[in-house]
């Protein structure tokens, strides 16, 4: 391995420090993706920054407004150990989709975002329940909604000396509930054909008062499909409405062919799963509130 | 792996014994584990990940030590197969993999009793579905997953009825 340095860090401004004096450096999550690049030549850092002794990497917080997760911490760690997937099931299933136990045992859903695949399991999942990422860099901190942080295959929009702090996920009221559907060739540890995360509001006539619609896997990164979540809004989500919301996904799908599917199939079985995810994510909320 | 140009002095509890060990920055828990402290029991298999034959326990986390670089471990805790036996006497996972022939080749058993141990600690009470998911990141290249599964259900039936006495 071309490593020469590791670093653990105890605060965000040594870590920034560490990240902006000129060295070719890497920040380390679960490392599910560094250190396998690594292995194969595809990545080259001579110094690793550990972000797992930061608090604010790994620390998982729940207040009024909006559930705060650190962009470090383990899918683990969500999944088991905090009240995340009470909230956001679709986005728990989504990180319980990613890898092996020992994969989730080491990822975290910043890393997973931050590496910036196409077919990432989380970042539809994120984009549906309108996530924030919080940057921190030499600049000092801003905001950034997910869906324009990936910029395009294994791309993403930090700048130089820049670090993803936490993901913010408005805290979802009783009314609201988000899915992630995806299709895989084998029912574990494989890449999506196609991903939907969907997240819908229902007013107490079970009409739907808002709605995000996002799709993975059929795109250079993962879209909000703005015109889905549009046709859903104002509807008891009748067979019309879904049919509609089916048609823009489809029309936003710009996939490519590979071994695990042609576009073509791509395209088709995305609006399958919008049909789907949507399904799901109106029957949680009738069960909430039941 | 290239020569380490710098070594860092590392110490964590493994297996319940406080261990130091030199490493270089860029070297794997999995290297260190078999070639610095002579825990061969942990087996590497695809250095990537993929195959769950270098699992180990980091603070009662269930982790593929081919993917944790030996210096994050300093000041934690370290589970390899060698520290599931308790002096000479067998895991109940091990033993049923022993009474089911759940091992043919050998070379993933480490892995699969490291993380069936976890997955019984997890949910002592799995469904055969459960500890398939579980158990989905342990690959065995004798394919012989259905005795594996059919021991680690009977090792965890055999935990849950001695926790009841």
């Amino acid at each position: 391995m071309s490593i020469q340095e590791f670093v653990a860090p105890h605060s965000l401004s040594e870590a920034k420090g560490f990240l902006s004096d000129g060295a070719a450096a890497s920040v380390l999550a679960g490392g599910t993706d560094l250190l396998v690049g690594v292995r194969l030549g595809t990545r080259n850092p001579e110094r690793v920054v550990d972000l797992k002794k930061i608090p604010e990497l790994t620390a998982i917080s729940i207040d009024a407004e909006a559930v705060h997760i650190g962009a470090a911490a383990s899918a683990f760690s969500i999944l088991h150990d905090s009240d995340v997937p009470s909230f956001f099931p679709g986005f728990a299933e989504a990180l319980d989709l990613i890898g092996s136990t020992q994969i989730q045992g080491r990822c975290s859903a910043g890393g997973n975002l931050c590496n910036a695949s196409p077919a990432a399991d989380s970042i539809p999942a994120l984009i549906a329940n309108g996530a924030q990422c919080l940057i921190t860099g030499p600049t000092g901190d801003h905001q950034m909604p997910v869906e324009d942080f990936v910029v395009g295959p294994s791309k993403n929009a930090l700048k130089e000396g820049e670090l993803l702090v936490a993901l913010i996920l408005p805290r979802p009221s009783p009314q609201t509930a988000d899915a992630y559907l995806r299709l895989t060739p084998r029912t574990e540890m494989d890449i999506a054909v196609a991903g939907v995360g969907v997240s819908l509001t229902l007013d107490e006539n079970a009409t739907c008062t808002a709605a995000r619609v996002s799709i993975g896997a059929v795109a250079p990164t993962a879209l909000l499909v703005e015109a889905a979540g549009a046709a859903l809004v104002g509807t008891q989500l009748d067979a019309a409405a879904i049919e509609a919301a089916v048609a823009a996904a489809r029309q936003s799908a710009c996939p490519i062919s590979d071994k695990r599917g042609t576009s073509e199939y791509r395209t088709h079985v995305v609006g399958v799963l919008v049909a789907r995810a949507i399904a799901q994510a109106q029957a949680r909320i009738v069960e909430a509130v039941s | 792996m290239n020569k380490p140009l710098n070594k860092m002095a590392v110490q964590a509890t493994i297996n319940g014994e406080p261990t130091a060990f030199l490493c270089s920055p860029g070297q794997v828990l999995a290297d260190v584990l078999r070639d610095e402290l002579e825990l061969i029991g942990t087996k590497i298999g695809c250095n990537t990940g993929d195959c769950g034959a270098c699992s180990v326990l980091v603070n009662d986390r269930l982790v593929c030590a081919c993917l944790v670089l030996a210096a994050e471990i300093e000041g934690q805790a370290v589970q390899t197969i060698e520290g599931v036996a308790e002096g000479g006497v067998l895991h109940p996972v091990q033993q049923k993999l022993l009474e089911h022939a759940g091992l043919q080749c050998g070379i993933c058993t480490p892995g699969v009793v490291v993380a069936a141990k976890a997955l019984i600690e997890h949910n002592p009470n799995p469904t055969e579905e459960q500890a398939r998911y579980w158990l989905a990141g342990n690959l065995c290249r004798c394919t012989g997953y259905d005795k594996i599964i059919r021991a680690v259900l009977d090792a965890a039936q055999q935990m849950r009825e001695e926790a009841a006495v």
